[in-house]
């Protein structure tokens, strides 16, 4: 460490930051400090020095990042085959290459850099990623891992980077990249086709950039500001892209902006419309520029995925006419339902799907045991129904019948084209929701009973109407028992092949629940019109496309019985995933963090909590703290704080989240604990220096520690490696494996 | 105006015996001078007609001179005001000698006065020989104000309690838990602690039920051991109270006495309190215990800044923890006002430590005194709720099968009966039931039975064709295994006795076909991803029995520990595959009689209770003979000690199944969602009579609970603007008036915030109950505005007195719509068709009408 660093440092850290300071009394108290402490400085180093001083700290970033690179392009291309959720994000870039429309949980940005990475790569997109297992053969897959990799590489520089601005001390930020570069776990879980590196490298952006903004701080308006500024917004939207995790970032940058703005306005010295400036160019920056450029992505991924697929199903009748290839684009039905037509039903709440009905039986016990009546998500023959009068079973197609429109309040049935069953229900209790009836398909080729009548409604509309496909709301009410068909949105166990269940609601709450529309329409006797004038304008897409991502995200529940990991198994490493391989012969990677960083982190935030109280209260009582003592401490409360928060942010609202959770989760919050170990043994190894000021070797202390940390970490990267670097053989639970010693706890199973 | 002495005497309130004045404090004084000069200097600033004008004030003034009085002139008025000055119930807001001098300056000049308040003022050599010069006298001052709020609380609340004498809605739910305490039975319910219940209970117990009502159905005729007044009592009080509490915190917030008394109206009239409180159910005691935690914080609050660690000091800080204790322990919601009084707590801490004034030593010990009355009373209370609790219900009952099999053999009766006196020790040759520990979706022992698997599944898939091993709800004598050594052939525990331990090797046969427990490398029926589990069957085709389990005892002490009946939890991992026996939680199909499915689990991550196993009922196996066996099998086992778990391991069990329970009912017919409540889009029917259109709503008087919303739109407006300017320099209000609008609003808007946005984090189903402890501390923000506005907002007093003749106007509609709708809320009248769609001022609101 060149000892100049001491001096700079002490010198930095001391400078007012805005929007920390608080009252003026301190501030005005800060002031003295700092122009003691500069007084007592050592003199400015010469230039030659200062130059030296520079191509070094070029250097040791040159190294680290090297260092990044290295660590995770090596052995990148092992194993050459699919390792876990590839076979999701990897088959979402093939949809991007081969434009198939598809539906996912997490917004779009994340899949379309991969699938731009493999365009570019030369993959073209035919590989079927089905399963976690099968070989990439010939296909070339690693462009987008190499892509993966890349972006997980700049984590480490970030960090770096990050940790520097807010400590100003190199030693510390050397300490936080080395344990992110020597962690198996961010290894791991950068070296594949995943979104997680993706996430990662948005949300560390945006990090960097905002903490290089804040230090910007006092020349506002220059052109380093608005840089810092707008790439701190630029990486929002990126981050926000990847994933809705990206939300946290978001949340920490904008409390960071309300502090910074907080203390502009209180700065009596600034006019208001300076402040109003200041104002507008964080909304420009932090909210305008980010919602265009995530709405952009949207337009892109509307843009390119213009064929129809698999994601079809789960959005609305409206929206699917336009995609390509679906039957309803570009298509032509007649307008008005007439008795006689065809029809599918579609629920009005996203991803709930159309009616169905397929021949099997409710199982014994459940309700009566007739025709199972589920809402299914893809379309299919069994979604077919023909709409019948009640009190006649003639074939109205037939030619010599005039067509007859269905109206408003007409008491129809509804036959399942392929089982001739009329859409039935009647008290006994629904399947999952006991308090509702059940529905189920009765009668013999149409003859059914009165429980079979039900009276078609279009919500807020006159009685006598006629019913338009797609366009009307529409309800049916069971005529006997009064009540309303819906879909409850459950899913059915195995017996009903794990489709939705249908019941009839006796609460006549108007909800999307019990609101159905008419998709296709299939009647010979009348005129066809177009679909055109139904495409949804771009703002109604993405409003539909979040509700579905939404509904997606808070249908991914834990079942019972399953093995599910919970949030505070994470900090403490308590269990790895497998991404490759099971038996000994396999080759294995295992995800699982670097027990030995891990722990350290977690041990430092203990510190960190115990050492940040002991400060605030001191300077609470107002105890006199040497200038030395106060810059560190000050460090130690705002840098630290400011990495805290994003550690608590990124953290704790999993503990909320009622969906399936996973290791990986944490690994955004994992880099933040991190930084703060970095900052916490770092400043904590320089109080310890200089509590021991009277002893020899005081100075050494610090450099001792730091090295030890270092060769500790990288020590233990080197008996950790192969989990991310893949093993074969025996399994840790055999003594004879390599790893046998380095299973530290049952829970592992590598 | 309000200067006259008599009315002051009438005001005078405060039972008190002024034995000693010459021990009161220098600080009491301190403050009372200090309040003294406050109040000086607030009237000095802005005279305030609202309290002349409104007809809050003008009933109050009957009653009080208080509000009116502080309108005065002169010093000496002031004085007296102060001796007027509600300070509740409080034995420690004495007031000091320098202002009951001045009270006896005006006193002096009209007879009568100074002679009562002679003694009070005397010095202390007066005192000495005051006794033998006149009689001790006790003065004995009530505010007739809270008196009279009282009286009004317990008459709207009390009034014809026992009507109707039906069970009202969710009196069908808490009614049955009141017979388990009666009966001593054991329960389990997730919807809360259960101190709650104890509440309910204790009245009861005072109207001497034994607990013999069938509780299931709403509107069903209560028979007459039932004493529902008794039973109704004690939330009734409490909802009663809660009135005149209202008065008291918006008082200790330093607002006038007219607010205060608005406060305590609005409570009053407040149709959802009402129905709430008149009921056996809990959100009015819940509320009762809220807003004593608040109350008495901020009793200790004020005591703080005079005597700290003084009695009252001591006494308050106290109740604060208790009160919120006994709201947590009423309902999991009471830990959101606890939250808002620890954070509260906590910044007043964080002041305190600023405070450079103050020793360390002294720091130290407010910190420490806090941290016990607000930490430790709350967790130790909580324990003593469950202590009780479990004291109280002793006997087994309908909600046994949920808890481990080590909780109810410290039951009476149930499983008691039949483990009692089992070996404890599991040795070789025993015979056990095996129950699956983590009991979902029902508690099962493993079973097996002679039937198997069959060849081919519906889906084309093999098994194995071996008998099958399921997973079986009910006891039954295919639930007996026996532990036997893999070395040995015999089946019967040698004498002495060899225990199983941890790690060792064990076989499991079931006893009555007397095949062993095996798995191996085929796909489960329903798992396909995991080991079929069976007994095993030798064909001959080359498919060797992989008998062979290791039993890992999971709670262990130590490696060498022995496998316990009840208390041991067991996985059993096979050793040639190292499976570990697991519950699928599938149900079979009718092969498999519906039973449920057990796997050997390849993947295991680390502890799951599907995994989990332990022994329920055990005996030591005596003979050898299998037709022998099967008779003993047959037999119910023997009898000898009994074993009992610590209250720490029953607390925290029973603690972790009522918040792990989760009823799945997701819907009801009047459940709700949280943004319909701000604006009273719902209601609940509670109860409709079996004959007449008589019913009772849950329907909350929509004057109030509009103007609450406003009230706290325009705080939350008016703070942001007020905070904004603050920061510029610019101060608005005077220092003491700018931290007591803080404080109120922290408490009230606080206490709103937190007690109604967590629902919408919430899965649950939720109702239109749940909102009412948010919908008191809007009620209690509501007046803090409306003096807000009135002292600061209004410039004129011709600005004032239209301010007031509005306010007047707005409480007379609140009164208006509370009379409106009084025959819903006691249910007491039976309206006609016509007047009953009349009050249906919306559409969502669900009122019933007879169709004849």
């Amino acid at each position: 460490m060149p000892p100049a660093t001491g001096g700079g440092l002490a010198e930095s850290k001391l400078r007012p930051r805005r929007g920390r300071c608080g009252p003026q009394a301190a501030r005005a108290a800060c002031r003295d400090v700092a122009a003691e402490a500069v007084a007592r400085s050592p003199k400015r180093p010469a230039r030659g020095s200062r130059r030296f001083e520079a191509a070094g700290w070029w250097a040791l970033l040159a190294l680290v990042t090297l260092l990044s690179f290295a660590t995770r392009f090596h052995r990148l291309d092992e194993p050459p085959h699919i390792c876990w959720d590839e076979t999701h994000f990897g088959k979402m870039g093939s949809y991007y290459i081969n434009r198939t429309f598809f539906f996912d949980v997490h917004p779009p940005l994340g899949k379309m850099l991969i699938g731009l990475a493999g365009y570019l790569s030369g993959y073209d997109g035919t590989f079927l990623f089905q399963k976690p297992g099968d070989k990439y053969e010939h296909h070339s897959y690693m462009g987008m891992r190499g892509f993966c990799a890349f972006l997980g590489s700049w984590l480490v520089p970030f960090a770096y980077l990050t940790v520097l601005d807010l400590s100003k001390s190199l030693s510390a930020a050397l300490l936080t990249a080395a344990l992110l570069t020597f962690d198996t776990g961010c290894l791991t879980l950068s070296q594949y086709i995943l979104l997680d590196p993706i996430l990662m490298f948005f949300i560390m952006a945006a990090m960097l950039s905002m903490v290089k903004y804040n230090s910007c701080a006092d020349r506002p308006f220059s052109a380093p500001w608005w840089f810092w500024l707008s790439l701190t917004g630029v990486s929002l939207a990126g981050a926000l892209g990847v994933k809705f995790v990206g939300l946290f970032i978001i949340l920490q940058v904008g409390l960071n902006t309300i502090a910074d703005l907080w203390y502009l306005f209180g700065d009596l010295s600034l006019s208001l419309v300076t402040v109003g400036k200041h104002l507008t160019a964080r909304v420009l920056c932090l909210i305008v520029l980010p919602l265009a450029l995530y709405t952009a992505t949207f337009a892109v991924h509307f843009m390119v995925l213009s064929k129809s697929g698999p994601g079809d199903g789960f959005f609305s009748s409206a929206f699917q006419a336009r995609l390509s290839g679906n039957n309803l684009h570009n298509a032509s039905i007649p307008e008005h339902l007439a008795y006689g037509s065809v029809i599918t039903v579609k629920n009005l709440r996203m991803a709930i799907g159309y009616l169905h009905s397929h021949r099997h039986l409710y199982p014994e016990g459940i309700g009566a045991r007739q025709q199972q009546v589920t809402t299914y998500l893809h379309k299919d023959y069994n979604n077919l129904w023909i709409i019948k009068k009640h009190n006649t079973n003639s074939d109205p197609l037939d030619p010599s019948f005039p067509v007859e429109f269905v109206r408003h309040g007409d008491i129809i049935r509804l036959e399942h084209k392929e089982t001739s069953r009329n859409l039935h229900s009647h008290y006994h209790e629904a399947p999952l929701t006991r308090k509702h009836y059940q529905v189920t398909g009765y009668g013999i080729n149409g003859t059914g009973d009165s429980n079979d009548f039900w009276r078609i409604e279009v919500v807020n509309r006159k009685f006598g109407n006629r019913i338009k496909v797609l366009r009307s709301r529409i309800r049916f009410i069971h005529l006997v028992t009064g009540c309303v068909l819906g879909s409850s949105g459950k899913v059915l166990p195995k017996w009903g092949w794990e489709q939705l269940e249908v019941t009839c609601t006796p609460y006549l709450k108007e909800t999307l629940n019990s609101i159905w529309n008419v998709e296709d329409h299939i009647n010979p006797k009348l005129p066809n019109i177009s679909l055109d004038v139904l495409q949804p304008s771009f703002p109604e897409m993405l409003l539909e496309s979040h509700m579905v991502m939404i509904r997606g995200n808070s249908g991914l529940k834990p079942k019972d019985n399953e093995f599910t990991s919970k949030p505070w198994h994470w900090p403490i490493n308590y269990q790895g995933l497998r991404f490759s391989g099971v038996n000994d012969t396999d080759f294995r990677v295992y995800l699982l963090g670097n027990p030995v960083v891990w722990w350290l982190n977690l041990l430092s935030i203990t510190l960190y909590l115990l050492s940040g109280s002991i400060i605030a209260v001191a300077m609470q009582r107002g105890a006199r703290l040497p200038a030395e003592v106060a810059g560190l401490s000050q460090v130690l409360l705002r840098g630290g704080g400011q990495v805290l928060l994003g550690w608590t942010l990124h953290y704790f609202p999993f503990f909320l989240m009622g969906r399936v959770l996973y290791f990986h989760h944490y690994f955004p919050a994992m880099l933040f604990s991190s930084m703060l170990t970095g900052i916490l043994w770092d400043t904590l190894l320089r109080l310890c220096a200089w509590g021991l000021a009277s002893w020899p070797l005081a100075r050494g202390i610090h450099v001792a520690g730091i090295l030890s940390l270092l060769l500790g970490t990288a020590y233990s990267f080197y008996l950790f490696h192969p989990l991310a670097y893949g093993m074969v053989g025996p399994l840790a639970q055999d003594p004879q494996s390599p790893m046998a010693g380095l299973r530290w706890l049952d829970s592992w199973d590598f | 105006m309000g200067g006259s002495p008599l009315r002051f005497l009438k005001a005078a309130r405060l039972l008190r015996v002024h034995r000693n004045p010459g021990t009161q404090s220098s600080s009491t004084r301190g403050r009372a001078d200090r309040r003294v000069s406050h109040l000086l200097l607030h009237r000095a600033r802005r005279p305030h007609p609202l309290r002349t004008r409104v007809a809050l004030a003008q009933c109050a003034s009957a009653l009080l001179p208080v509000g009116p009085r502080r309108r005065g002139e002169s010093n000496v008025e002031q004085g007296s005001e102060w001796c007027g000055v509600p300070s509740g119930l409080t034995p420690n807001r004495r007031p000091s000698r320098t202002v009951l001098r001045r009270c006896r300056e005006p006193g002096a000049a009209l007879p009568g006065l100074g002679e009562t308040r002679g003694i009070c003022l005397s010095p202390l050599f007066y005192k000495m020989w005051g006794f033998l010069k006149r009689p001790v006298v006790v003065t004995a001052d009530i505010n007739l104000s809270l008196v009279a709020l009282t009286g009004m609380g317990l008459l709207s609340r009390l009034w014809r309690l026992t009507y109707p004498r039906a069970v009202v809605f969710d009196e069908v739910y808490y009614g049955q838990y009141i017979s388990f305490y009666m009966k001593r039975i054991f329960f389990l319910d997730d919807s809360g602690p259960p101190f709650g219940h104890m509440v309910l209970a204790l009245g009861g117990y005072l109207g001497g039920f034994d607990g013999n009502f069938l509780w299931n159905r709403i509107g069903a005729e209560y028979s007459s051991n039932v004493p529902v007044w008794s039973l109704r009592l004690l939330p009734a009080l409490a909802g009663a109270l809660s009135v005149p509490m209202a008065y008291q915190i918006v008082l200790e917030l330093h607002f006038s006495h007219c607010a205060a008394m608005g406060a305590a109206l609005l409570m009053l009239i407040e149709n959802a309190l009402i129905t709430q409180s008149r009921l056996m159910l809990l959100e009015s005691v819940l509320i009762f215990f809220n807003l004593l935690a608040v109350l008495s914080y901020l009793k200790f609050f004020n005591c703080q800044k005079h005597s700290p660690f003084s009695l009252s000091w001591w006494f308050w800080l106290t109740l604060t923890g208790v009160a919120c204790s006994c709201a947590v322990g009423i309902k999991y919601m009471g830990v959101f006002t606890y939250v808002l009084v620890l954070g509260v707590a906590a910044v007043h801490a964080w002041h305190l430590i600023g405070d450079q004034t103050l020793s360390n030593v002294c720091v130290f010990c407010h910190l420490l005194a806090r941290a016990v009355a607000l930490l430790v009373i709350p967790v130790v209370l909580y324990l003593l709720f469950f202590y009780v609790h479990l004291i109280l219900l002793f006997r087994s009952g309908p909600h046994d099968q949920i808890m481990s099999s080590a909780f109810q053999a410290s039951l009476e009766g149930g499983l008691a009966r039949i483990t009692q006196g089992q070996p404890l020790e599991v040795a070789f040759g025993s015979q056990v039931t095996l129950r699956n520990v983590f009991g979902k979706p029902v508690p099962c022992w493993l079973h097996s039975h002679q039937d198997t698997y069959p060849m081919i599944y519906e889906n084309g898939r093999g098994s194995s064709h071996q008998q099958q091993v399921t997973c079986y709800p009910f006891k039954d004598v295919n639930n007996w295994w026996i532990v036997k050594d893999p070395r040995r052939h015999q089946l019967v525990v040698s004498s002495p006795p060899r225990p199983v331990r941890h790690g060792d090797m064990v076989q499991l046969v079931h006893g009555l076909t007397t095949r062993s427990l095996n798995t191996h490398d085929v796909a489960a029926p329903l798992s396909p991803h995991s080991q079929e589990v069976s007994c095993y069957i030798d064909y001959n085709i080359s498919m060797p029995a992989q008998n062979l389990w290791r039993l890992e005892i999971v709670n262990r002490g130590s490696d060498t520990d022995v496998w316990k009946t009840i208390l041991s939890e067991v996985r059993f991992v096979h050793v040639n595959t190292s499976a570990v026996l697991k519950l699928s939680g599938a149900h079979l199909p009718d092969w498999g009689y519906r039973q449920l499915e057990i796997v050997g689990e390849k993947l295991s991550r680390g502890y799951h209770g599907s995994t989990v196993w332990n022994v329920e009922e055990h005996r030591y196996g005596a003979s050898q003979e299998q037709r022998e066996r099967e008779w003993e099998l047959h037999s119910p086992a023997q009898v000898d000690v009994s074993r009992n778990l610590s209250f720490m391991a029953r607390f925290s069990e029973l603690q972790w199944r009522m918040l792990a329970l989760r009823s799945d009912d997701s819907e009801h017919k009047y459940s709700s969602s949280p943004l319909e409540w701000v604006t009273l889009d719902t209601n609940i029917a509670y109860w409709l009579h079996p004959r007449t259109s008589a019913q009772i709503h849950l329907l909350g008087n929509i004057v109030i609970w509009v103007s609450g919303s406003l009230a706290l739109a325009i705080y939350s407006l008016l703070s942001l603007w007020y905070l904004l300017r603050r920061r510029r320099n610019v101060h608005d209000l005077p220092q003491d008036a700018w931290l007591r609008w803080v404080l109120a609003g922290v408490l009230c808007a606080g206490g709103w915030a937190v007690n109604y946005l967590p629902f919408f984090l919430m899965e649950k189903t939720l109702f239109l109950y749940h909102y009412l402890p948010a919908l008191t501390f809007q009620i209690l923000l509501l007046p803090v505005v409306l003096q807000h506005i009135s002292d600061h907002l209004c410039r004129s007093q011709l600005q004032r007195t239209v301010f007031s003749a509005l306010v007047v106007a707005w409480y007379s509609s609140a009164c208006h719509v509370s009379n409106t709708l009084r025959p819903l809320t006691y249910g007491d009248k039976s309206l006609s068709p016509h007047e009953l769609k009349a009050l249906r001022w919306k559409d969502s609101w669900d009122i019933l009408i007879r169709k004849h």
